[in-house]
């Protein structure tokens, strides 16, 4: 067991029979905490979410109660509630398991959040294309809550009303940026806004919009029946609760485990009762701690917390909790090419120094990797990185959205942990570790 | 109707879900059903036609270069007409350390088609993280999701496609 193994918040039910139906999650105490909200004030609400210190799961790590409270109280609009379940960022797959195995838990999670913010009747959940079994048991589950009373005219029996439609995206990594997600709502293409205005001021269709991610709402009901204090003592001085981390790469346990918010990387890799360690005796070379987004750790800083405070000490994020190990004979070139090869991919086109950036980066990577490198190489690498986002620190991008900063740190600091790499591709003419540049598993799966 | 898309049967259809997707909606807001929309046109059709996109924007109030926009921004849209069976191999960082380009390689000598080509039977595409790092490597033909793929196991699949 993991010193700190804490009590399963969000995954209680994972792995129970029927768990993603509505009479599953009833038996296991489901729809109690609506029931208890629906009885309270919705600034009681509010301020209960606010003093359990959650955080935002999606990637950002914003204090989730305080979004809220940024919608205006008296406006003539409505407010939209927008759930993102555009689960994109590489090495991140734990929304994809909550509208798997517990929808409930996320859609009374949209109920009561519904119901606590000002004039909010209508949620629209966003959900990746490619989540085609995940839309159907979600689309299910809502179909269960409707008949059920649960949504629809009179919640509960209630004067509390909430329609919640779901609208699935059609494969761009760019929609999970909220304000490009609320573009792909409207029926556009995922163009991210100038902010502010703020999506909480001007969202959805010109009115007030809370976007929330799927584990952050899957989190609210357990906030609301169990208390505030509860949940904030599961965690650390600044964020409350447990937390998903999805675990990936040279591992022999991958997969999706709720741990506490104390536990470091090397105890999510080599504990027992985690990722049980790396397969035969390879040792760690470098691990990507929040999505590949995030800053890479070297195999010396792992003995670090997977919590938002404390990786970004260390010059990187907590992101979306995707934790991507790679093995000592893991080639740093040919895995960032393939990281800088997905931003370029996925950037939108609207900004300059992205669209023009993402595919330069990938072309210079891909040259060094293939042998063809030269002396100025790595230099003209980090100058166009810069040009996209300069770091350290984190956020200086010089685009409208982070997809910017996303392309460019991985850069930035794979460069800086692992130049010599870089330098021998250049000075060899080829890629060290010559055809077999994934380590131990290059051959795939047995 | 009689030069759009779609067969009488297909137009029932079209029109009926279409006319429940926009319930979902502001009445001042059609334009906002472009994805359902859409994805309910190649549903019918296995792609996205330029008559069907025609009718899609008519029946929003936009015009055709708007759906067009929307469209090919979107990888899982089909503005050309695609293999039968479309396959995507994810060949991100979590899926490449488990051996994912070796995989694209496999299905590649296997199928006689280079990533990003088509024919009728296949389009074979690279594409982006598919979420499913945790089971890698990992793919999706025709929206399906197959996971802890190894190339006998995607032998298997492959043989299963008519």
């Amino acid at each position: 067991m993991p010193t700190d193994a804490v009590e399963k918040v969000i995954t209680r039910n994972w792995g129970k029979a029927g768990s993603h139906t509505l009479d599953g999650y009833k038996q296991n105490g489901g729809y109690q905490a609506l029931k208890k909200a629906l009885g309270m004030k919705p600034q009681d609400v509010l301020d209960e979410v606010k003093k359990s210190n959650l955080r935002g799961r999606g990637g950002a790590g914003f204090p989730t109660g305080a979004k809220w409270g940024f919608v205006p109280k008296d406006s003539p609009k409505p407010t939209y509630l927008a759930v993102n379940a555009d689960e994109s960022e590489p090495g991140t797959f734990k929304d994809r398991y909550i509208l798997e195995y517990d929808p409930h838990m996320m859609i009374e999670g949209i109920a009561i959040t519904a119901y606590a913010l000002p004039r909010c009747n209508v949620a629209y959940i966003y959900i990746r294309g490619e989540f085609k079994k995940q839309a159907e048991i979600c689309q299910r589950a809502l179909d269960e809550a409707y008949a059920a009373g649960l949504l629809g005219k009179k919640v509960m029996g209630s004067d509390f009303s909430l329609d919640v439609w779901l609208v699935r995206g059609a494969g761009a990594y760019i929609c999970g940026e909220e304000t490009a997600l609320l573009e792909s709502l409207e029926g556009k293409k995922g163009w991210p806004r100038l902010k502010p205005p703020f999506p909480a001021v001007v969202g959805l269709f010109g009115a007030p919009t809370i976007i929330n991610n799927v584990e952050t709402l899957a989190s609210v009901p357990a906030i609301v029946e169990r208390g505030a204090a509860w949940y904030a003592g599961l965690g650390t001085e600044k964020s409350g609760g447990t937390r998903l981390i999805c675990l990936s790469g040279a591992v022999n346990r991958p997969g999706v485990y709720e741990i506490s918010l104390k536990t470091t990387i090397r105890e999510l890799i080599f504990d027992p009762e985690l990722g049980q360690g790396m397969p035969d005796g390879r040792s760690v070379k470098a691990v990507i701690p929040g999505g590949s987004s995030a800053p890479v750790l070297s195999a010396d800083e792992i003995d670090v917390a997977l919590e938002f405070e404390a990786l970004k000490n260390k010059g990187t994020m907590a992101g979306s909790g995707g934790v991507i190990v790679m093995d000592d004979a893991t080639c740093m070139v040919r895995s960032l090419w393939r990281v800088a090869r997905f931003y370029a991919e996925e950037s939108c086109g609207q900004c300059t120094p992205c669209r023009e950036g993402t595919p330069w980066q990938t072309r210079i990577l891909r040259k060094i990797e293939e042998g063809r490198g030269v002396k100025g190489d790595v230099e003209q690498l980090l100058n166009v990185a810069a040009a996209i986002a300069p770091y350290p620190p984190i956020g200086l991008g010089n685009t409208i959205c982070a997809l910017g900063d996303a392309a460019a740190l991985p850069t930035h600091s794979f460069v800086a942990k692992f130049r010599a790499e870089f330098d021998a591709h250049i000075d060899q003419k080829k890629c060290p570790y010559g055809d077999r540049p994934w380590g131990h598993f290059g051959g795939g799966r047995a | 109707m009689a030069e759009g898309p779609f067969s009488p049967e297909e137009q029932q259809r079209f029109d009926s879900a279409l006319a429940e997707i926009l319930t979902h909606y502001p009445p001042d807001r059609k334009e906002a059903a472009m994805m359902p929309a859409l994805r309910l046109l190649q549903a019918i059709k296995g792609w996205l036609p330029p008559e069907g996109m025609a009718l899609v924007a008519q029946r929003l109030g936009t015009s055709k270069e708007r759906a067009y926009e929307v469209a090919t921004f979107y990888v899982m849209f089909h503005t050309e007409k695609p293999g039968k069976h479309v396959i995507d191999v994810c060949t991100n960082l979590s899926c490449s350390l488990w051996g994912a380009e070796k995989l694209l390689q496999h299905i590649e000598r296997r199928i006689g088609l280079r990533a990003g080509e088509s024919n009728p039977k296949f389009t074979l595409r690279e594409t982006e993280c598919l979420a499913s790092c945790g089971t890698a490597p990992c793919l999706q033909i025709n929206e399906e999701h197959h996971e802890s793929l190894s190339p006998a196991k995607v032998d298997e699949i492959l043989s299963g496609l008519d």
